[in-house]
C-alpha cells in the first residue's frame, strides 16, 4: 500500500476537501489501485527526455525564433480593457451565493 | 425527408429557398426533444427564447434574399461545459447548478455568428470527467440505440442528441477521448481538432493542456463545415494558433488515392473486442480498395498513454478546480461558521465522487515528495508519446485505429471500477497528449446492432487529410 489513511487526510487537506470516513477509505483503495497501475511508467528510462508541459510551444509557432519570441503572435498592447470590457460590478456579483451589492460576502475570517 | 433528419447544407438551402423556415426547423427539433428526450436525457437546459430569436433573424435574412451564412438556421446542441451568456451552464456539476455565465464561449459565439440556432445545453460527465456520462450530477444519458447502454462520455449528451435527431450537430469537448468515444458508441461522427485550432475561451477548464472543442455530426461534411466556422485565432485564448483556416468542406472532396495510411499493431492488441477488430479491419480493407496505401507503423509507447494521461489530466484538474470556493459563482454550503469550513463543505457537497477522486489523485501527484515521481515523469513520457507520432508521420499521412476497444457497455457495468472505466479511453488519450487531430466515424455494427467507430488520426493542423479519408470511407461504405 503506497497511500495510507494519513496520506489521504493530508492530501484532502491540501485540496480543501474534508471527505466522510467512508469516502476516505474508498479513496485509499482507489488511489492505491490507480497508482499501482501508474507504476509501469518506471519501466521507461526518461533520464534524457525533456518534460512536455504543453503542445502549443511545439506547433503553430514561429519556428525561426526561440523562447517567448515564438509566441509573439499572442502578445498585445498593455492597455485597460484591451480585449473586452471588464464586467460591471453588478454583473460580476450576480452569481455570488452572498454579496452586498459592492462586495462578495464570506463568513468571518478572524475570530475575536 | 423529416425536418429533424437534414444535414447542414440541406437545412440551410431549404431555408434559403423558403421551402421551410428556421423557425419551423427549430420548432420541429423542440417537438422531437419533448417527445424523445424523457427516455434519453441528452439535454440539461433548453434556451428556446434565444433559439427562436436567432431563427427569426435567419428567416428575415432569407426573406430579404440575403445569402445565409454556413450554419444559417441549423439547430445545434452545446455541451454544458461551454459558457453561454444568460443561459445556465453547469458542467454537469451541482457546484455550478445555478451558474449563469456573463459571457459566451468563443466557439459558441462563432457558431451563432455563422447562423446556428442554439437549442440548448447537453448533458455530460461532471467537468467532462468520465467515459460513460454516468458522472453527471443531473442523471445519466441513455444510448439512443439501446437505452440500457451508456452513450459514452464525457460528451454523451451531445452524441445522443445528434444520434436521436434532437440536433443537426452539437459541440463537444475532448480531453481524453470525450468527443470521439461517445461518437463511436452512438454511431455518429466526432472530430477533435488539433490543440490550438479552436479557441478554448469560455470552455470550463478540466485539463488546460489537453482540452479541445469540436463537433459531433451525422456526416463528415457537416463536421468539416462546423470546424471551419469555429476554428482560427482568438486573442482571448493565447494558445489558439495563428494559422489560416482551410475550406474543409472543399478539402474533403479531394481524392484519397495514393494517401499512405498507417496501421499500428499497438492498437490491435489485448483487450480489443473481436467484433470491433473485424469491423475496423474491414474498414481498412475498404480504404485500401479506394487506393490508399496501408503502411505498418509502430507507436511503441502506447501502453504508457493511460497512466501518463491520468497523472497529467488530474494534476491540471486539481489546479483548475481550486477556483470552486463558494465565493464568486459556485455552490456554497449552508450554515457554515468559518471561511475554511465554507471552502471544505461547499466542495464536499458540490463535487461528485469521480471529480473528488481526480482532485485527490492530481493533488497527490503534485504534492511535495511525489512531484518528480509522478507528474514530472508523466510529462517526460508525454514527450515520448508525441515523438512516436512524429516518427510515424514521417512515413504516413494519417493513422487508422479503432476508436474504442468495445462497443457501448451497459449502464452500471464499470461505474464501481475507476481503472476499468479509464481503460475505455485507451485508443483516444494519446492524441490528446500529442495535440494531434482525430476523428471517429461509424464503421459498422456488432451483432447486437451497436455502432462501432473507426478512428483516423492526423498530423498537427492537418484536419483536412483526416476529414478527406473519413469522407471517402463514408461515401464508399
Amino acid at each position: 500500500m503506497k497511500v495510507t489513511e494519513k496520506d489521504v487526510a493530508y492530501v484532502a487537506d491540501l485540496a480543501n476537501l474534508d471527505l466522510t470516513a467512508e469516502e476516505r477509505s474508498g479513496m485509499v483503495r482507489d488511489l492505491n489501485s490507480i497508482l499501482d497501475y501508474v507504476e509501469r511508467l518506471n519501466e521507461l528510462d526518461t533520464s534524457n527526455v525533456a518534460p512536455m508541459a504543453q503542445v502549443s510551444d511545439r506547433y503553430g509557432v514561429d519556428e525561426s525564433t526561440q523562447g517567448s519570441g515564438r509566441f509573439a503572435y499572442a502578445s498585445r498592447e498593455d492597455v485597460v480593457e484591451g480585449l473586452r470590457k471588464s464586467l460591471s460590478q453588478e454583473v460580476a456579483l450576480q452569481n455570488a451565493p452572498d454579496a452586498d451589492g459592492t462586495f462578495f460576502r464570506v463568513p468571518k475570517v478572524i475570530e475575536r | 425527408m423529416q425536418l429533424t433528419q437534414l444535414t447542414i447544407d440541406a437545412a440551410r438551402s431549404s431555408i434559403q429557398e423558403r421551402t421551410t423556415t428556421a423557425l419551423a426547423l427549430a420548432e420541429a427539433h423542440y417537438a422531437h426533444i419533448q417527445k424523445e428526450d424523457g427516455q434519453i436525457g441528452a439535454y440539461l437546459t433548453l434556451c428556446k427564447e434565444r433559439a427562436l430569436e436567432q431563427a427569426d433573424r435567419i428567416d428575415r435574412m432569407a426573406a430579404e434574399g440575403k445569402p445565409l451564412p454556413s450554419l444559417g438556421g441549423v439547430p445545434v446542441g452545446i455541451k454544458d461545459v461551454m459558457s453561454t451568456r444568460g443561459v445556465r451552464t453547469t458542467a454537469g456539476s451541482k457546484i455550478l447548478g445555478h451558474y449563469i455565465p456573463p459571457y459566451d464561449c468563443t466557439a459558441v459565439a462563432r457558431m451563432e455568428a455563422a447562423g446556428a440556432v442554439v437549442l440548448g445545453k447537453t448533458n455530460c460527465d461532471e467537468f467532462a470527467m468520465g467515459s460513460s456520462n454516468e458522472n453527471s450530477a443531473f442523471g445519466p444519458v441513455h444510448n439512443p440505440r439501446d437505452p440500457s447502454r451508456v452513450p459514452g462520455g464525457s460528451s454523451g449528451g451531445s452524441a445522443a442528441a445528434v444520434a436521436a435527431d434532437m440536433a443537426v450537430v452539437a459541440l463537444g469537448s475532448d480531453t481524453g477521448g470525450s468527443i470521439r468515444q461517445p461518437a463511436s458508441f452512438c454511431g455518429v461522427v466526432g472530430l477533435m481538432p488539433t490543440y490550438g485550432r479552436v479557441s478554448r475561451y469560455g470552455l470550463i477548464a478540466f485539463a488546460s493542456s489537453l482540452d479541445h472543442i469540436g463537433p459531433l455530426s451525422k456526416t463528415v461534411k457537416d463536421a468539416a463545415i462546423v470546424l471551419r466556422a469555429i476554428a482560427g485565432r482568438d486573442p482571448m485564448d493565447a494558445t489558439s494558433a495563428d494559422l489560416p483556416v482551410p475550406d474543409y468542406a472543399a478539402e474533403i472532396e479531394k481524392p484519397v488515392r495514393g494517401l499512405r495510411l498507417g496501421v499500428a499493431k499497438e492498437y490491435f492488441g489485448e483487450g480489443l473486442d473481436g467484433e470491433v477488430r473485424h469491423a475496423v479491419e474491414s474498414a481498412i480493407d475498404k480504404l485500401k480498395s479506394l487506393g490508399c496505401e496501408i503502411v505498418p507503423v509502430s507507436l511503441p509507447h502506447t501502453p504508457y498513454a493511460i497512466p501518463t494521461y491520468y497523472l497529467i489530466a488530474t494534476a491540471e484538474a486539481s489546479s483548475n478546480l481550486a477556483r470552486y470556493d463558494g465565493v464568486r459563482y459556485s455552490y456554497r454550503a449552508a450554515g457554515v461558521k468559518s471561511l475554511s469550513e465554507m471552502y471544505r463543505r461547499s466542495r464536499d457537497e458540490g463535487f461528485g465522487a469521480e471529480v473528488k477522486r481526480r482532485i485527490m489523485l492530481g493533488t497527490y501527484a503534485l504534492s511535495a515528495g511525489y512531484y518528480d515521481a509522478y507528474y514530472l515523469k508523466a510529462q517526460k513520457v508525454r514527450t515520448l508519446l508525441t515523438r512516436d507520432f512524429e516518427e510515424a508521420f514521417r512515413k504516413v499521412d494519417a493513422i487508422v485505429t479503432p476508436t474504442s476497444p468495445t462497443a457501448a457497455f451497459r449502464l452500471g457495468e464499470k461505474s464501481n471500477d475507476p481503472l476499468a472505466m479509464y481503460l475505455a479511453d485507451i485508443y483516444t488519450v494519446t492524441a490528446d497528449l500529442a495535440g494531434i487531430p482525430g476523428i471517429s466515424i461509424p464503421c459498422g455494427e456488432t451483432k447486437e446492432k451497436l455502432p462501432i467507430g473507426l478512428q483516423i488520426l492526423g498530423k498537427h493542423f492537418d484536419e483536412s487529410t483526416i476529414l478527406r479519408v473519413a469522407h471517402a470511407y463514408e461515401q464508399a461504405a
